[in-house]
């Protein structure tokens, strides 16, 4: 079982290494890119079995004050 | 007095901080960060470095550590907490002071001299700067641009919260002079009690001339002298 945690930038906060990639796409060639957000993935292996219910509940909270900081970045998780 | 200097994993200008405290006359003393308590403490430092190697995000770990909670309930009752760099930024991941601290904006690490105006004298940490000096002291940082959402920041302004700006040698608020894109060229801030407060700059590594620079005395000699009319009022 894994829990799979997204953080991105949150949009009014500056995001130079995502300007710095869109610009680099639009010189190659590639065409039609509006936005590039770079974030983290944090991957967390969970033991067999574990109620996933009662983990996203853990891992959410662990999300919000931990592994992100929600002035500057939003998450997403997910349990699978 | 006595000054309580912290030491994380990494932290990397714990010894001059106490260096700096030393040689303007005071006392001071390492504290690792497992320790559940200050001790005698008057004031305490967070150093700047990069504790537990910058990890996560820059202060995210550290936050956690045992010594903080001390440090959080000392700054509760009133204490005064300085961090210098990141310090600063263990202080926002601990929401001792409001806002984050994120990536340069042109990606840099940035290792030089800056100018600082200070903005309001009406501190524990600008008291003694006297009124129209710019403080030139170096920065050594790469993710020291200040960001705070428009709410926290109209109270930050609201409030004089906001301590000390970048600007040029003739104390210009210009875009050229933000070395990091910190919103309104912010440099430093305090809490809304005022006796917490962070700044990206190193004021303990310019302390005497041998080292390029002594303008970073005037917020240590602030500090001694609010501690000093706190001791005073108390006896009183």
């Amino acid at each position: 079982m894994k829990a799979k945690i997204i953080i991105t930038p949150k949009k009014a906060v500056l995001d130079p290494q995502g300007k710095t990639v869109q610009s680099a796409l639009e010189h190659m060639g590639y065409t039609g890119v509006t936005g590039v957000h770079i974030g983290k993935y944090i991957e967390i292996d969970l033991a067999p079995g574990t109620d996933k219910a009662a983990a996203q509940k853990a891992l959410d909270e662990a999300a919000h004050k931990f592994l992100s900081n929600p002035v500057i970045e939003d998450y997403r998780l997910e349990i699978e | 007095m006595n000054f309580v200097v912290l030491q994380f994993p990494a932290s990397n200008c714990d010894q001059d901080a106490v260096h700096a405290i030393r040689h303007l006359g005071h006392s001071a003393r390492l504290l690792w960060h497992k320790g559940n308590s200050l001790g005698d403490a008057d004031a305490v430092i967070v150093p700047g470095g990069f504790s537990y190697g910058d990890y996560l995000r820059c202060g995210a770990i550290a936050r956690f550590s045992p010594v903080m909670q001390a440090v959080k309930q000392f700054a509760d009752n009133g204490g005064f907490v300085l961090g210098i760099c990141n310090g600063f930024q263990v202080l926002t991941e601990a929401h001792l002071l409001p806002g984050a601290l994120v990536r340069n904006r042109d990606l840099q690490f940035h290792c030089e001299y800056i100018h600082l105006k200070t903005a309001t004298a009406d501190s524990p940490f600008t008291n003694q700067i006297p009124a129209g000096k710019l403080l030139r002291v170096p920065i050594a940082h790469g993710e020291g641009c200040y960001f705070a959402d428009e709410e926290t920041l109209a109270k930050l302004k609201a409030n004089n919260q906001i301590l000390w700006q970048y600007c040029d040698a003739n104390g210009n608020l210009t875009d050229a002079a933000n070395p990091n894109g910190a919103l309104q060229n912010i440099a430093g801030i305090c809490n809304e009690s005022r006796n917490v407060a962070g700044l990206m700059p190193h004021p303990e590594r310019a302390c005497e001339l041998a080292l390029g620079s002594e303008d970073g005395k005037w917020i240590f000699q602030s500090l001694f002298a609010a501690l000093e009319a706190r001791q005073a009022a108390k006896a009183a």
